[in-house]
């Protein structure tokens, strides 16, 4: 699904901040991406996303080599990629139901085509009852399964997840854990970049990625 | 996949707030409202600055017709010589050009009354040798005969002077060029200055846009997508603003047409519409008007697009 072979990244002239880079993302597999702050967890999940560009080494995605494709194929991959922003990146002036229904929207699907499956995914995640509320009015937590709402509304074959629990308490992260779990047991590859061990030692059956001093150590 | 339907959704009714009415850039905004006054300003000032170009242009370009269009035949007093004969004389040879309609021959009081504004009134002009004059119109549609017009006067009349007012049109070209040009180029800078703040209170307004292109972009909208809902939302802001700057503008010399029908009735009314003509746009004002303003709105909706494409290649 996905595959790195000797990755580097460096900004400028710098020096490299992720190097050596080895690893395969397997199709339904999870795993949890951590490390201490400013390890580079999100510049890897945004390389993964092919929204950053390797300085060296080969990222392949859903069997593409990433440095071939063009803009139209980069989106097309992109639309298989759920990606659960640490910030979320709601639309402020969107209700909860306009937000998670937005990745349809922009397909140019009509608004009554989607509307039961967003149902669906609201009362799923929990906001059943928050479907007209906007993001100012949402909790963290709300806000946060609206994003994870948002990123799999398109069903995508595999979800990044960047610091998922870090805006909400111990008992909303164990139920957001177990929405992605669930995710994880319908068929989707997880990777949630985390730096809660709490939260890792609640899915012992995780893989852990381990970002270090620029390097990865994956633990299986 | 996970079962989504494992609970039923809500009574479907809750969820008519209508999706695609909201429009993913944000219709009210504080930056998007200065934007459009800052347009309707500034499509005013170019508005007002075109219109007084073409009521110019207009203007120059009646003064040279009225003047050319009129010739004078001078006839000055010489002893032996009958100046009222010599008048009749010339009308006559005159209705033999069918290109000159009209000729007026002014009588010794009417040439006197001329004199009065310098030499002032109630004076005994009799001893003076006051030159009577003949007012004669040019029908456009006609060629003239000027070198035989002359002939024929030199021949009959030794006295007679024709003036075609081929100086003064010299002079009144070269005012009314500098005029006309004057009038362009401050309308070019006006149109540069609408340009520019347009273009800046644009890109302002875009500042807080950033957010919604990346989150549209990482939901999977095409860059021509996003470039598009910006730019109908952005086409829509200057179309407003331009009709609001346009409209005051079209709306101004109307009302200042119809004072200024009223002022013809004085002396100063008269010079000012001498001057820049009937405050009267016409057709061709308001279409220069209309164009004004689409032209902003289209300027308005372009930047936008050209800034989201910009913002979008930092994302590639």
């Amino acid at each position: 699904m996905v595959r790195f072979e000797n990755v580097g990244l460096r900004y400028g002239m710098g020096a490299e901040i992720l190097r050596d880079l080895s690893f395969v993302i397997a199709p339904q597999s999870f795993q949890f991406l951590t490390g201490p702050s400013g390890a580079g967890k999100t510049t890897l999940l945004r390389l993964i996303l092919l929204a950053l560009r390797p300085t060296r080494g080969l990222i392949t995605l859903f069997g593409e080599d990433s440095a071939t494709l063009d803009k139209s194929a980069l989106m097309a991959l992109r639309r298989k990629v759920g990606v659960v922003f640490q910030d979320f990146r709601l639309l402020d002036h969107l209700t909860t139901y306009q937000n998670v229904a937005l990745p349809l929207r922009v397909l140019g699907k009509e608004e009554p085509s989607y509307r039961a499956e967003v149902l669906e995914l609201l009362e799923w995640v929990g906001l059943g009852q928050r479907l007209h509320a906007h993001p100012q009015v949402l909790s963290g937590g709300e806000k946060q399964r609206a994003a994870i709402a948002r990123a799999l509304i398109m069903r995508p074959e595999l979800l990044l997840a960047d610091e998922p629990t870090g805006n909400v308490d111990p008992v909303m992260a164990r139920r957001l854990l177990r929405l992605f779990q669930e995710l994880h047991k319908s068929g989707t590859s997880v990777v949630i970049a985390t730096h809660d061990l709490n939260l890792m030692d609640q899915f012992d059956g995780a893989r852990r990625l381990v970002l270090g001093d620029g390097r990865l150590h994956i633990y299986d | 996949m996970v079962n989504f339907l494992a609970r039923r959704p809500r009574n479907d009714e809750e969820t008519q707030e209508s999706f695609t009415d909201t429009p993913l850039v944000p219709a009210a905004s504080v930056a998007g409202a200065a934007l459009s006054v800052v347009i309707a300003i500034m499509t005013f000032l170019a508005a007002l600055t075109a219109s007084f170009a073409l009521l110019l242009t207009q203007a120059s370009h009646d003064w040279r017709g009225q003047v050319g269009a009129e010739m004078t035949i001078q006839i000055m007093p010489r002893p032996g010589r009958d100046l009222d004969a010599d008048s009749r004389k010339v009308v006559e040879i005159i209705a033999n050009f069918p290109a000159l309609r009209e000729a007026r021959a002014l009588s010794k009081a009417q040439s006197e009354d001329l004199l009065a504004p310098w030499l002032g009134a109630g004076l005994d002009l009799s001893q003076l040798p006051v030159p009577r004059l003949i007012s004669v119109k040019r029908d456009d549609s006609k060629k003239l005969d000027e070198i035989g017009l002359r002939t024929a006067l030199d021949a009959a009349l030794p006295n007679a002077n024709l003036d075609n007012h081929g100086a003064w049109m010299q002079r009144l070209s070269t005012m009314a060029d500098v005029v006309v040009a004057s009038a362009l180029g401050v309308f070019a800078l006006v149109l540069t200055a609408m340009g520019l703040a347009v273009g800046f209170a644009t890109r302002g307004a875009m500042a807080g846009a950033k957010d919604i292109i990346q989150a549209l972009h990482y939901v999977g909208a095409a860059d021509s997508f996003i470039a598009g809902e910006f730019q109908r939302h952005f086409l829509r802001l200057g179309l407003r603003g331009g009709a609001i700057g346009g409209g005051a503008a079209a709306v101004l010399f109307f009302a200042l047409g119809a004072l200024s029908r009223h002022w013809t009735t004085s002396a100063g009314g008269e010079q000012a519409e001498a001057m820049f003509g009937a405050f009267t746009l016409g057709w061709g004002g308001l279409a220069a008007i209309a164009a004004l303003s689409l032209g902003v709105a289209g300027l308005t909706g372009l930047t936008s697009r050209i800034i989201v494409h910009r913002s979008l290649r930092q994302l590639h």
